[in-house]
Parts: C-alpha cells; structure tokens; sequence
C-alpha cells in the first residue's frame, strides 16, 4: 500500500511542478532576478504549497500514528550549523546557475532536453560526493 | 499566470499530505535522492516509487496538455557545476526546495526557513553575477 501511495504522490507532484511551471529553468531564473522583470510565479507556488502543507503537519502534530498506522519521520534537528548554511549556499548558487532544483530535474527528463540528462548526472555526482567527503 | 501558479502550488501540497499523512514521511527530493546510495535497495522501495511517479508524471499531464516548453540557456560547463552544487550544497545542508522550502516552512522549522531564506539570498546573488557581472 505504501508503495502505491509513493508512486500516487510522485505522479501528483510531478503534475504540480509542471502546472506550476517550476519545470522552466527560465521561470526560476525570472524570480530570482529582482527589478522590473521579477516573475513572483514561485512564491505562489510555495504560498499555496505550504498553506496546504501546513494543515497536514499540524493535524499530523495531534497524531501519533499515521492512517495507515505507520509511525511519523519527522526530523526532528534544530541546530543551526556551518552544514546548513554552506549547504543552502552552495544548493543556491547552483540553482540560480541553472534555474533547476531536483524534483523539476527529474520531472524534465521527459521532456527529452539532453541537457537535463546532463544536470541529472551531475547533481547525482555531487550528492555521491558529498557521502565521500562524509566517510 | 498566478491561477496556474496556485493549482501547481496546491497540487505540491496535496503531494506533501497525502505522503505524510499515509505513511508518515516528509517529503525532500535531494533526501530522497540522496538515500539510495545510502541504503540497501530492500529499504529503497518507497523511494523507488516516489521517483518512478516523478518520471511518469509528464506523460500522465500529456494526456489533458501538451508538453510545457522549457527554456533552458545556460552552456554545458554551468550546468555541470550547477548539478554538482545542487547536489553536494543539497545533501550537505540536508534539504533543497522541497524539504526546507515547502516542508520546512509550513512545519515552521526556524531551520528551514534559515536555509530557505539562505538559497533564495545565494540564488538571487548568483543570477545578479551572472547576468550583470559575467556578461
């Protein structure tokens, strides 16, 4: 069963970013370049994701078993540390770069742009370098 | 299109719940990603599933919609640094726009919103360098 639910929420999701447009190098770029030509599509995106979002995390607050009975992961750090801030840094240097993130990276492989491919391969390699460092 | 902007926002949210509700996981995109070199393929299913729905996801949105255009003008030595701080920055941070940026926020995790606020900051910054500096 929570397979499927994995494999429903991916479709749904999926959907959303490419409704949503945020499949579009070009329309990140445009909200992360500020003046006359700033594009907000983003943040009503992000509003409307996580006013929803949040309906789901304070009902799952009250909860401590999932419907299906399942125990919740929810992280559960709050430090803030050199890793955040080097990390969201260099995700956002990245991001402005390309104006890709991974779930519209892998959503976009579709769409048949080797250039994605091209992304994909090096975001995949970044991450298996960062478990390298790690060891 | 602000309407499209909300409909693709409130789909990324109904992802979200359905995930966390159902079988209790937050969803991340760069974690989710990132585990599969971390585990054995037997602990990977959900994840598998999550993913292979992200891949088919365009094709279930082909059957209303054509394929959205996407623009994508950056070289090919920009995308491989891009994919690699994308994903080394992700993994090393420990969320990208989907974990902190969505989950995150509506979680209200002061974390989060550091590092959302943080990739915003250094996304913006890089495209200002690219655009007015680097040309």
């Amino acid at each position: 069963m929570t397979v499927l639910i994995s494999l429903l929420v991916g479709i749904i999701f999926g959907m959303g970013l490419i409704i949503a447009q945020m499949t579009n190098p070009s329309k990140i770029i445009g909200f992360l370049t500020l003046g006359e030509n700033w594009d907000p599509s983003l943040l009503f995106v992000m509003t409307s994701a996580v006013f929803i979002s949040f309906f789901a995390f304070n009902f799952a607050k009250q909860k401590t078993k999932t419907l299906l009975n399942l125990d919740f992961e929810i992280p559960k750090r709050t430090e803030i540390d050199l890793s955040l801030l080097v990390g969201a840094a260099l995700f956002g240097i990245g991001w402005g770069m390309v104006g890709l993130c991974p779930a519209p990276a892998i959503v976009s492989l579709a769409f048949g742009n080797s250039q994605t491919l091209l992304f994909i391969v090096s975001m995949l390699s970044g991450m298996y370098l960062f478990k390298l460092i790690k060891k | 299109m602000i309407i499209q902007s909300l409909v693709g926002g409130a789909l990324i949210g109904i992802g979200i719940s359905i995930l966390l509700l159902f079988n209790g996981k937050v969803l991340g995109v760069s974690g989710i990603l990132g585990e599969f070199l971390n585990n054995p393929l037997s602990k990977n299913n959900w994840r598998l599933f999550f993913v292979t729905g992200l891949l088919v996801s365009p094709f279930v949105y082909n059957i209303f919609y054509q394929f959205p255009t996407i623009e994508m003008t950056s070289n090919n030595l920009v995308i491989v640094f891009g994919g690699l701080l994308v994903g080394f920055g992700s993994r090393l941070g420990s969320g990208c726009t989907s974990g902190h940026g969505v989950c995150g926020v509506a979680r209200l995790s002061v974390r989060s919103l550091i590092a959302t606020t943080t990739f915003i900051l250094f996304g913006v910054l890089t495209v200002y360098v690219m655009q007015k500096v680097l040309i």
